[in-house]
């Protein structure tokens, strides 16, 4: 009999403290995320040192709680799992060296994780992954399609060459004066509305698998420019449609052209902005129509978490693959294959 | 009853063991290292050159700042996840007062500060081992502080040379400087700062910064300028 695997996961990247303990990198046994929205809002957007502050007064609160809420002690453990990068460097700090701490406490392996494998793990969570897989990773700080050949090998087919589309909502969300983090916001506005302003498509060149959302967010500042020159009131409801239905058709569309062309047995979405209702409308009814199972997480498993953190790690973990007392964070980590 | 100590508030890193009265093991650093590489292979090859097991450690000293923001964290949150899965009491001390704590013998004051950019220092003032004063503060303002105080002064820590010229302008013959030797923290020191004092809850244990962030002190300005 094969004995069960339990790994730590611990995420820190960004406005999220969370730590988890997840089974086999796919069963949560405990998962606690404490958010800081609330104090970035009168800001605007996430402020790196209030970020960084909070992680420290958090950790091992939310530490402490994933274990009491799996009832399990550290020596239960098989790895810690903690996000390396990509983010806010400081905000990754806090994350490792806790992991490096708790780690070398208690005798444990330490397991660096890439952040947008977790995402793309958190499916795991869901559902067995089969390969080749095809993800689309959507949030504040990403726009990207991974091809996943193989457990633990990943393949960046294309990625966002300015804004993520994270990025262009919460701009977008500002032109409106809709509150932080505007995501929301724009998706129900945009699910009301009974119209919608024709803004352009970045499709960029022929075959290309890359995103821009810089020009439709500069064609949407300039719709309301001329609106306010003219004294003319904008619809709220047709901006935030028509902006959405822009961003939703490119995702969607080359989503589906890469799903084609590489054949994948399962398509999913993943990040933050996965968790915006059109865009997962849009693309279960494009890959249902295509006979292509595509999933994505429930919310609280898009937006960031650590059993994503963990369910990745223990991917890695499984492969052999361990970190070191002198983990650093690396704010701008690539993607790499761990198989 | 085993210490480790660990100062990670500027740039030097400084680590140390200690049993009871007996100082085990120290190290310390004044290059510029990155800390959050550094800090925990130093701290684990302190415990195997001492002969210390993590699970042996009864106690944790640490530096809360002020200081480098990142580099308290780093030190602060080591400090405390060691002391939260140990199930052991964690102290925390003035940065500014493990770099005095160099200088014990001194009669008159003992002034140590960390530069804080822009004419800004993290400043203590401390005299007859008491603590007159911890802030962040213009190099102008400290000096008046401290002219007025009409005492001999020393000054500690690795960042008096960079205003050194302006320091002597002001306190004249006042003013001694205490060697690079002394200007470097001692987790030692440290420990023995932090056995005087009561064990701090572990989840509240936290950097103090001694400022806000620009963020908020912006956030302030705005609010007093719309009547708010
Ligand atoms: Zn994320």
């Amino acid at each position: 009999m094969i004995k069960d695997q339990y790994i730590l996961g611990i995420e820190t990247s960004c406005d999220e403290t969370a730590a988890s303990i997840v089974k086999n990198g796919r069963e949560i046994i405990s998962s606690v995320v404490a958010s800081q929205i609330e104090s970035h809002k009168r800001f605007g957007g996430v402020v790196p040192e209030i970020a960084s502050r909070h992680h420290v007064e958090q950790i091992t609160i939310v530490l402490e709680e994933a274990l009491k809420q799996a009832n399990m002690t550290p020596n239960e453990l098989d790895a810690v799992a903690v996000t390396e990068g990509p983010g806010l460097v400081g905000a990754l700090l806090i994350g490792i060296n806790a992991a490096k701490a708790f780690a070398f406490a208690n005798g444990l392996p330490l397991v660096g994780v890439h952040h947008i494998a977790g995402h793309i793990y958190a499916n795991a969570l869901v559902q067995p992954m089969e390969f080749p897989l095809l993800a689309l990773v959507v949030s504040g700080g990403h726009t990207e399609l991974v091809l996943m050949k193989e457990e633990g090998q990943f393949e960046l087919i294309g990625e966002t060459r300015d804004d993520a589309a994270g990025e262009a909502y919460d701009k977008v969300a500002r032109v409106l004066n809709l509150p932080y983090p505007g995501g929301p916001h724009i998706d129900k506005l945009a699910n009301e509305s009974d119209g919608a302003v024709p803004f352009p498509r970045s499709w960029l060149e022929e075959g290309s698998y890359d995103f821009s959302f810089s020009g439709l967010k500069s064609a949407v500042i300039n719709y309301q420019h001329n609106a306010v020159q003219r004294g003319e009131e904008i619809n709220p409801n047709h901006l935030a449609a028509g902006f959405q239905q822009s961003v939703i058709e490119v995702l969607t569309k080359k989503t589906l052209r890469a799903a084609r062309e590489f054949n994948v047995k399962q398509v999913i979405a993943a990040g933050g902005v996965a968790a915006n209702k059109g865009l997962r409308q849009a693309l279960e009814e494009t890959f249902t129509k295509e006979n292509i199972p595509f999933y994505v997480p429930p919310i609280a498993l898009c937006t960031d978490n650590a059993a994503m953190i963990a369910a990745a790690g223990s991917s890695k973990f499984t492969a052999g693959k361990t970190g070191d007392l002198s983990m650093n964070g690396l704010p701008g980590l690539e993607l790499k294959s761990w198989n | 009853m085993i210490w480790l100590g660990i100062d990670t508030s500027h740039t030097p890193l400084a680590v140390a063991v200690m049993k009871d009265e007996q100082v085990l093991a120290e190290y310390k650093s004044g290059m510029k290292i990155t800390h959050s590489i550094g800090t925990m292979p130093a701290i684990e090859e302190l415990l195997k050159k001492a002969g210390v097991q993590a699970n042996e450690i009864d106690a944790i000293a640490v530096a809360k700042g002020p200081g480098s923001y990142t580099g308290v964290r780093i030190g602060v949150t080591i400090g405390k996840t060691l002391a939260w899965t140990l199930n052991i009491p964690i102290m925390s001390v003035s940065s500014l007062e493990v770099l005095a704590g160099n200088a014990p013998f001194f009669n008159g004051v003992v002034c140590s500060i960390m530069d804080a950019r822009r004419g800004n220092v993290f400043a203590g003032i401390y005299m007859n081992g008491e603590t007159v004063k911890e802030s962040h503060m213009s190099l102008e303002d400290l000096l008046e502080t401290l002219d007025e105080m009409g005492q001999p002064v020393l000054f500690v820590g690795m960042d008096v040379s960079i205003h050194w010229e302006q320091i002597k302008e002001v306190l004249g013959d006042k003013v001694q400087y205490a060697t690079a030797a002394l200007s470097l923290p001692s987790a030692a020191v440290l420990i023995e700062l932090a056995k005087k004092q009561e064990a701090t809850e572990v989840h509240a244990t936290v950097p103090e910064y001694l400022r806000v962030t620009e963020a908020e002190a912006n956030w302030m300005k705005e609010q007093k300028k719309n009547g708010k």
